[in-house]
């Protein structure tokens, strides 16, 4: 039985309840908001350096400029002391081993999507899908080291064995270990995405007498296409953010040119390279660093949104 | 169309050859996968064994009163001691050059064991004292084979007088590979025979620890918040896009952001494993609460109802019966980001975690460098004995890497299916 | 009468009968496992040609099973294995030398539920004809294509929208879609696996119509869970229980003196 007394206690320790909770409360979304805070502070920090750079630099020389070389004055009055700071070069090597990589992993990852989810058995799947997901799993540093240390000489040798002129730092290593990093990336996406496909299509397909990989090719692909998609631009956005593989194996010449067996540079190379050894915070040089991470913030980002919008649309369509 | 369901017609072979095909295109582009894998690996693996090993070469010292001041023993010149010896060794070598060259033979290490030998055991000096040195990293590689002589290029090269004085080494059996341990423990150096990766070790286990301290409570309490007391609202959508979002921007720009704000705007101290932990802390936050939420989904609703059935508050239900029980699948997501962020290094540069560390470090807010740092420095120096080091280093980190990924695995077969 | 006596008695009656008028498709024996699960029990059973036969019996009895057998959609299920024979046009079709390929073209499926390819109506017709290579131009195929829509009784109602997508029909429609899917390719038999499930009245009685129209040319093996369909449309009717074939035999005799209690009491709504 509860007396009054008992009563008045019990409600003001539920009371006191009720303030803790609504602490732990208040500290939960807090740490939620951390995230928000995150993105904040990397729009802010970046676009407020970049504004910075941007009186040094004037965007349009920054955005359509065709020349990279981000000297620093020597003497206060030298002629061109400023260093020129186009970022086309930049911008085009980026996409050019991106764009390797893509032809790399694109082929790779969805061949062995396919052959998991449709051809292999549980046991195949259960033991390849792991070892792929390591492909994934091992540092870029170890990917940027094998590249500049076998690949690059690699292509070279093979180059020059076929009378071609290869750098030794050329594109194409860079953009070939890339590509095999990110074929998990592509092939887990796509695994689930042809998963996701209706047994009914495989099944009106193949009732009508249509081989198992025309069934693929002609029902199961053009389904699962804008999940595909959304895996790819996943795949390509982690390509032009990737950081160790470019630094380690693309090297600095920024270089206008779409030849994969010439020497380019990237965005984030660059940034490695401006921001790393002694830097002088308010130099035109050190901010353009930050100019250059909005840039990639920017284009990393409308790819994100865009795969993550069309992943998340293709999912509701089959749910 | 035919009559018979066995006659197979050209058009029909057509197409099941193109069916073999395209079988074989999945099986191949696997294989090319996995090939890479296996290939990578094991030529790194192979490289970097050697480093395990270390050349050393046994030398008479004579420890000559005249030299050795005995009530300031520290102050000694060991060094030239070390010289008499090799001196001694070869009796015949007199020009001035080839004698630095002898000197070169061992590693600069050398003078500092002897000092620590004598100041163990002063009654030493005046005998002879048979001591075994690192020998120098070209002779390492020589040794290990991995240069023939007169082959490696530059001021490096193996003369034919240092080969005969090696070769007499080896005659009397005074020169020897042993077990590096020296690789383990000690920091970084310019020497290559001398360079270790204990103090790139500990920055990086100083760095996660930080990092884990930070997004794990963190992480947990927002995907907490997230699936279990968020209303479904405008907001509430904006911060998973954000999540979402932010789990997939370059590691990079994390570093942009550790520079501009916890070191140009915070005043934090730079190059340190505290800055490096924040920085990889924001960077797994998402991986973090990601995993954590769907933990918490694999938890059954009628754990909730059951709590609150009997009238615990929402808060008690999650925190009593909830979250304990999405715990491992939560530990499991964190484990995997640890193992992310160990493997590291693009947004460790931009907060100058690339400093040349030789003390090991011990604490969180003197300079350090991580452990991929380290790897991405040496594959940078010229030397071919540096090349081992890296590899050896490679494998180090992909060691920790397994470990920590057996844990997550382990972690996860021993608490599914509990419910 | 004891069941085995009175199956071989079944057998043999509707075997001669199937005979005369030539069955197309003849079972011999059949059983089919799923893993240790035996889904049906020494099934033999002959299919005339050029007619309606319907598959009835309570759910879970061995329709669907014995119908994908018959195209060998079983396949795709790895725990599915088959004993006995199956005949289609005289040919074993679990014959090592058998094109799987080849046979479904031959005998087409339309499944319960619609399954319109993400495709234009006008390519969800065209597939069958363009894997097979059925045609050699493009006015043939469309030719083709036109015929067949006609035929499944959609033309009218699509003719001005080929190039829309096949999942924007309604359920009745994309059902027929399916069907004019199916006959582009002239298969000799259409297995209808409960087409009409999912359909109102109307749509039903258009597929039905259809299916009645079509059986000059081909012949037609539905599996329906509805009497009065079944009545209607079947000239010879199977009746399923539990893995085995209880009874089959003409529709009308099936219907009015079933020779099992079992049939009867399902026609009549006991049991099922
Ligand atoms: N893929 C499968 N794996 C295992 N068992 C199956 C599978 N498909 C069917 N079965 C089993 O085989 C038996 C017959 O199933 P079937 O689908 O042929 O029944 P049905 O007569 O078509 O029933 P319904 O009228 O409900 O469609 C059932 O007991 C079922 O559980
Ligand atoms: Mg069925």
């Amino acid at each position: 039985m509860i007396n009054g007394d008992d009563f008045a206690i019990s409600i003001r320790q539920s009371r006191r309840l009720k303030w803790g909770e609504r602490a732990i409360q208040l500290f939960m979304i807090s740490c939620s908001l951390v995230a928000v805070a995150v993105t904040i502070g990397i729009v802010f920090s970046l676009v407020f350096e970049s504004y910075r750079f941007f009186q040094f630099v004037p965007v349009y020389d920054f955005l359509f400029g065709l020349e990279w070389s981000p000297q620093t004055a020597i003497r206060e009055d030298q002629v061109g002391a400023n260093g020129s700071f186009g970022a086309i070069p930049l911008i085009t090597g980026t996409l050019l081993i991106s764009a390797i990589a893509m032809a790399v992993a694109t082929p790779l990852g969805l061949a062995s999507a396919i052959y998991l989810a449709e051809y292999a058995g549980k046991r195949t799947r259960d033991v390849v899908k792991p070892v792929l997901e390591i492909l994934a799993g091992i540092p870029t540093v170890v990917y940027g080291f094998f590249a500049a240390l076998m690949i690059a000489p690699f292509i070279r040798m093979t180059g020059t064995d076929m009378g071609l002129e290869v750098a030794s730092e050329s594109a194409l290593a860079a953009g070939l270990a890339m590509g095999i990093m990110i074929v998990p990336l592509i092939s887990s996406l796509s695994d689930d995405v042809i998963n996701a496909v209706p047994q009914s299509l495989r099944d009106a397909s193949l009732g009508l007498g249509a081989t198992h990989s025309e069934t693929i090719r002609r029902v199961i692909l053009p389904a699962a296409t804008p999940g595909i998609a959304g895996s790819l631009l996943l795949a390509t956005s982690t390509a032009i953010g990737e950081t160790m593989i470019v630094v380690m194996a693309a090297g600095l010449a920024a270089n206008l040119t779409a030849n994969p067996l010439e020497a380019v540079t990237t965005i984030t190379a660059q940034i490695v390279s401006l921001l790393t050894g002694d830097q002088e915070f308010d130099s035109a040089k050190t901010l353009s660093a930050f100019a250059l991470g909005l840039l990639l913030f920017c284009i990393t980002l409308l790819l994100n949104v865009a795969a993550l919008k069309i992943v998340k649309h293709y999912r509701e369509q089959y749910d | 169309m035919t009559d018979s369901f066995t006659q197979l017609t050209p058009e029909l072979r057509r197409r099941h050859r193109a069916e073999f095909r395209f079988q074989w295109a999945g099986r191949l582009a696997i294989l090319i996968a996995i090939g890479f894998l296996v290939v990578m690996v094991s030529s790194i693996a192979v490289l970097g064994v050697g480093a395990l090993q270390q050349t050393h070469i046994k030398l008479n010292v004579f420890l000559d009163p005249a030299q050795i001041d005995t009530n300031s023993l520290k102050e000694a010149d060991y060094g030239r001691l070390v010289k008499s010896a090799l001196k001694a060794r070869f009796p015949d070598v007199s020009k001035r050059r080839d004698r630095r060259k002898l000197y070169g033979l061992i590693s600069s290490e050398a003078a500092f064991t002897l000092r620590e030998k004598v100041v163990q055991d002063p009654s030493l000096v005046g005998k002879t004292l048979k001591l075994w040195v690192i020998a120098s990293d070209d002779v390492d590689m020589l040794i290990k084979g991995h240069v023939s002589s007169g082959a490696a290029g530059g001021e490096h090269r193996i003369s034919d007088m240092e080969m005969r004085w090696i070769d007499e080494f080896r005659k009397s059996g005074d020169i020897e590979t042993r077990f590096n341990s020296r690789f383990f423990w000690s920091g970084d150096s310019r020497e290559p025979e001398l360079a270790g990766i204990m103090s790139a070790l500990m920055g990086s286990v100083f760095s996660l620890l930080v990092c884990f301290a930070l997004s794990f409570p963190v992480g947990i309490m927002a995907a907490i918040y997230l699936e279990e007391f968020a209303p479904k609202n405008r907001w509430n959508d904006l911060i998973e896009v954000n999540i979402n979002n932010l789990a997939a921007v370059p590691s990079i720009v994390f570093g942009l952001l550790g520079l501009a704000v916890f070191l140009n705007t915070f005043g934090l101290p730079r190059s340190s494993p505290l800055v490096g932990g924040m920085v990889l802390a924001l960077m797994t936050l998402p991986t973090i609460i990601i995993a954590s939420r769907a933990a918490l989904r694999a938890v059954p609703p009628s754990i909730r109802e059951a709590a609150l059935g009997i009238g615990a508050s929402p808060i008690q239900s999650t925190f009593h019966h909830v979250a304990p029980l999405a715990l491992p699948g939560m530990l499991t997501g964190a484990i995997i980001g640890m193992a992310r962020a160990l493997g590291e290094t693009a947004p460790l540069l931009m907060i100058g975690m690339v400093a040349f560390i030789v003390d090991v470090p011990t604490s969180f807010v003197e300079p350090a460098t991580a452990l991929p740092v380290q790897i991405f420095l040496w594959a940078d120096s010229p030397e071919r004995a540096f090349l081992e080091k890296t590899s050896a280093a490679i494998i180090v980190l992909l060691v920790f890497l397994v470990l920590m990924n057996i844990a997550a695995i382990v972690i996860r077969r021993k608490f599914e299916n509990r419910f | 009468m004891s069941t085995p006596e009175l199956k071989q008695q079944v057998y043999a009656e509707n075997h001669a009968e199937a005979q005369a008028i030539h069955p197309i498709i003849s079972a011999r024996n059949v059983s089919v496992f799923y893993g240790e699960n035996k889904a049906l029990n020494d099934l033999s059973l002959d299919v005339p040609a050029n007619q309606v036969t319907s598959l009835i019996g309570p759910s879970g009895c061995g329709k669907t099973t014995f119908l994908r057998c018959l195209n060998r959609m079983n396949d795709l299920i790895d725990i599915c294995r088959v004993e006995g024979e199956i005949l289609v046009a005289d040919q074993d079709i679990y014959d090592p030398a058998v094109d799987v390929v080849t046979l479904r073209a031959h005998v087409g499926m339309v499944f319960q539920k619609a399954n319109p390819f993400p495709k234009s109506i006008f390519e969800n017709v065209a597939y069958g004809l363009r894997i097979h290579g059925l045609t050699n131009s493009k006015s043939e195929l469309e030719g083709r294509v036109e015929h067949s829509l006609k035929r499944a009784g959609l033309w009218a109602e699509v003719s001005d929208r080929l190039d829309h997508s096949g999942t924007g029909l309604s359920g009745g429609q994309q059902q027929r879609l399916c069907i004019a899917r199916t006959i582009a390719v002239e298969p000799r038999v259409i297995l209808m696996d409960e087409t009409c499930s999912a359909l109102d009245p109307i749509a039903t009685a258009k597929i039905e119509e259809l299916m009645d129209e079509l059986r000059e040319k081909f012949t037609i093996i539905i599996v329906t869970h509805s009497m009065h369909q079944a009545a209607r449309v079947s000239q010879h009717t199977a009746f399923f229980h539990m893995g085995e074939l209880v009874e089959h035999g003409r529709t009308e005799q099936i219907f009015t003196s079933p020779r099992d209690k079992r049939t009867e009491s399902y026609i009549t709504g006991r049991i099922g």
